[in-house]
């Protein structure tokens, strides 16, 4: 078979930003009329090579050649003009126009007196949205759309621009199964068209299901390259990870002790429904489910941050029902959040500060605080939890990820919890620290404490857990315990509610 | 693997302290322009000139601290000094009861700190309980509180203080009374927002109002306490301010709300909210006050003043920002 000629070469493609190097001689080569998908963990490098493409930064060194040229851009506008277009994978419609609007933004069609042709947008905008076989009126205001369709909105609007290569980063997270589908039909079309797509995607069964072939990075080097075909999951796995599975998971086995925390038809007039489920003292309970799930949501509720409509909780057999979050750390409950950035540090404070905050009525001497204690207790902790800084005087958004998600766990340990909710913890982190607070996770639990893990990595899940709930649009669909019978499938097709 | 070198010591105490540094260079340049810049009487005139807007300014900086902002502080000083110069008037209480002796300070103390805790608290209430925007609920305050000023003076200006009260706008020794109490709210405002769980919350609302939540911080009562104790550096702030005029007018104190914000921000308080120091506010009032008062001195035209001052602000925000990329 004779070498086939490539859309995109991307070679030795370096980018250094002060004190690190993101991407280190990285390559991606795409054929015309194919998808290619492009894995890694968070941090491998996938996001920034796409923000070289996209012009939105230069690269440091390497070339970039499309379509038979060897391109040098500025801003997006260039690479737009190269004929190539991305569907970011946070949305950033404005709500309060128009689907029509949206996709034009920026390059509305004019008429011979140089206004705006809203006839002719009206027309064009009801072809693309039937490109993406999404049946929505095109003044429609992108406020009344569900996310998912902002979503293919989205994907129109890349389609609109006519590219001959479409990048589409994590299209599918905030989609339903069905949705899903309607999205690869979209691609398959593409496709036929002879454009090509890179589909940057965490979800295995995806990249199988739709790309032809995969480039794979780590740690923000270039690992390989396959036909999909070729390769089975947990090879990927392994090139995406690069060493074995069972250092990234230490789990330790713990003894289970009695129930701690009991949730009995535990409802929300919109988010879930029904939810009963219980947590046991040593153990680490597995929450999953896709987007919008009502997985946060649910922790939000129990925490206290949000009113149910209905149901029970109790902690330690005593009634809980707290108004606040303050009410539900007095009770022994701590809430590691999902978003990191904004709802968990306080960048600008130092990490003394974003080590005491959540206990620092404890620190009350009179009316005033005792600022040698609360210095003392945050060494402890750096300490115990190992966060690398050279003194608490830090400001915590100096941090790398990794290290700020210690100390946001050493916050929530100083008030001393029984129950810890984690959502998310390893999201954006490196694989050394991942496999350092999961290793932290384990001597929690050793030492008594249960946790509630909610995670969207299958493998983290299913490396951590005791026992997996997971749970679809609003209800638990099951409660399994985490032994050789769960599969990722299983997990799966329990998430998206096909069982 | 610490890093000492002399080089970066010099420049993070420089990014630290820059505001103090411009103080001292303007200290400077009005010494060399002005012979004789440097007496007691042009210190203590400079430090009294700024005790009043340096009161406000202390109380505005814990807004802007929690990520507020607050356009009614100069009515508010208006509002409250009206008030408490007609209880502080000679004959108040013999307008009630004719056999009643005068007043003792503290009854129009009281009331200065009474009412300013009151209007303030309004304001917190607006913003805490009823989800306004700080700047659209003090923008209404603003007005409002003027307007009540007005309708109590009936356009009279209110004069005939007790001697105790006009005593306030003076001296103990060399030592001015504003001086004193301004001195004496820097210490308060620097223990509460230093050492208090107050202060940690004012930080923490401000640095990031979704976290602080989930860290049980309540953040309604909380934004309320700010505004009210903002509100009782208005009220000592209008005291001092009454004491010192002895001639309240409903009109007074116009525009004192930019002076104060303006001094909070040079001083290095982040108008994002979640940062600000107590003594770089100090230093923000008294580069407000040298640059007014050399100006004056050197017979400079007021509205060329004004000129000056702005660029100052627009200086002093610039190098802040540029200390942030550095």
């Amino acid at each position: 078979m004779s070498e086939e000629k490539y859309l995109l070469e991307m070679t030795g493609i370096t980018k250094e930003f002060p004190g690190v190097k993101a991407l280190r001689g990285v390559e991606l080569k795409v054929k015309a009329g194919e998808v290619h998908g492009l894995l890694g963990e968070n941090g491998a490098g996938k996001s920034t090579m796409m923000n070289c493409l996209m012009c939105i930064f230069p690269p440091t060194t390497g070339t970039i050649i499309f379509d038979g040229q060897e391109r040098v851009g500025h801003t997006p506008y260039d690479s737009l003009n190269f004929g190539i277009s991305m569907v970011q994978q946070e949305l950033s419609p404005v709500r309060d126009r128009s689907i029509m609007s949206n996709i034009w933004m920026g390059r509305e069609p004019h008429n011979k007196l140089g206004l705006i042709d809203w006839k002719k947008m009206q027309k064009d905008t009801e072809e693309v949205l039937k490109a993406v076989e999404l049946d929505e009126n095109p003044k429609t205001l992108m406020r009344d759309l569900t996310v998912a369709k902002m979503q293919m909105v989205e994907i129109a609007r890349a389609i609109s621009y006519n590219a001959k290569l479409i990048i589409m980063d994590e299209p599918s997270s905030a989609l339903t199964e069905k949705e899903t589908q309607q999205l690869f039909r979209v691609i398959r079309k593409l496709k036929a068209e002879g454009r090509s797509v890179i589909y940057i995607s965490h979800k295995l069964d995806e990249i199988k299901a739709i790309t032809d072939r995969v480039s794979v990075y780590r740690d923000g080097t270039y690992v390989s390259s396959a036909n999909t075909a070729d390769i089975t999951q947990d090879q990927i796995i392994e090139m995406m990870v690069g060493r074995a599975v069972s250092d990234i998971f230490p789990k330790v086995q713990v003894p289970i002790g009695e129930t701690v925390l009991k949730v009995e038809n535990l409802s929300h007039e919109k988010f879930f429904h029904n939810v009963s489920f219980e947590v046991h003292k040593g153990e680490i309970f597995g929450l999953m489910g896709l987007v919008g799930a009502g997985r946060t949501e649910l922790m939000e509720t129990i925490f206290g941050l949000r009113e149910r409509a209905g149901g029970s909780v109790t902690l330690n057999g005593k009634d809980l029902h707290p108004k606040s979050g303050r009410d539900a750390i007095d009770a022994g409950i701590a809430f590691i959040t999902e978003d990191r950035r904004g709802n968990g540090i306080f960048p600008v404070q130092d990490i003394q500060y974003n080590t005491v905050i959540a206990n620092i009525q404890s620190y009350k001497k009179g009316p005033l605080l005792d600022l040698k204690q609360m210095e003392k207790d945050t060494d402890e902790y750096i300490e115990k939890i190992q966060v690398k800084t050279p003194n608490q005087q830090q400001q915590i958004k100096n941090l790398s990820g990794g290290n700020q998600q210690k100390v946001l766990i050493g916050r929530w340990l100083l008030t001393d919890p029984d129950v810890i909710i984690m959502d998310e913890p390893t999201r954006g982190i490196d694989v050394g620290s991942k496999a350092e607070i999961h290793k932290l996770i384990g001597t929690l639990v050793a030492e008594g404490k249960c946790v509630i893990m909610i995670s969207s990595e299958l493998p983290e899940v299913m490396g951590m857990s005791d026992r997996i709930m997971v749970m679809h649009e609003g209800t638990v669909t099951g409660i399994l315990e985490n032994n050789d019978q769960v599969t990722a499938e299983g997990l799966m097709a329990l998430a998206s509610g096909i069982e | 693997m610490q890093e000492n070198t002399k080089g970066v010591n010099i420049k993070s105490l420089f990014s630290k302290y820059g505001i103090l540094f411009m103080l001292l260079v303007l200290i400077l340049i009005m010494t060399i322009l002005i012979p004789g810049f440097i007496s007691i009487s042009n210190i203590t005139g400079i430090l009294t000139q700024s005790s009043i807007y340096g009161i406000m300014a202390l109380g505005v900086t814990f807004i802007i601290i929690s990520g507020g902002i607050d356009l009614s502080a100069g009515s508010m000083v208006a509002l409250v000094a009206t008030v408490s110069a007609i209880v502080g008037q000679a004959d108040s209480a013999r307008k009630i009861l004719s056999s009643v002796p005068e007043l003792g300070l503290w009854a129009p103390l009281l009331t200065a700190i009474i009412v300013g805790a009151l209007a303030g608290g309004i304001n917190g209430f607006l913003i805490a309980k009823l989800n306004l925007l700080p700047f659209i609920a003090t923008l209404g305050t603003y007005t409002i509180a003027r307007g009540i000023a007005l309708v109590i003076a009936q356009g009279q200006a209110i004069s005939g203080l007790t001697a105790s009260f006009a005593a306030v706008g003076g001296n103990i020794g060399i030592v001015p009374i504003p001086v004193l109490i301004f001195v004496i709210c820097i210490i308060i405002c620097s223990v509460l927002l230093n050492r208090t769980k107050f202060g940690c919350n004012t930080y923490s609302i401000g640095g990031n109002a979704s976290a602080a939540r989930i860290t049980g911080i309540n953040i309604q009562r909380n934004i309320i306490m700010i505004y009210a104790f903002a509100g009782i550096m208005y009220g000592i702030a209008a005291f001092v301010f009454a004491g010192r005029v002895q001639s309240v007018n409903a009109g007074a104190a116009k525009n004192y709300e930019m002076t104060a914000i303006s001094a909070s921000i040079i001083g290095g308080t982040s108008p994002s909210g979640g940062k600000g120091t107590i003594w770089g506010v100090v230093v923000g009032t008294m580069i407000i006050t040298v640059i007014r008062y050399g100006l004056t001195l050197l017979g400079v035209d007021a509205y060329w003043q004004q000129i000056a001052e702005g660029a100052i602000i627009v200086i002093a925000v610039i190098l802040a920002v540029r200390k942030k990329k550095a």
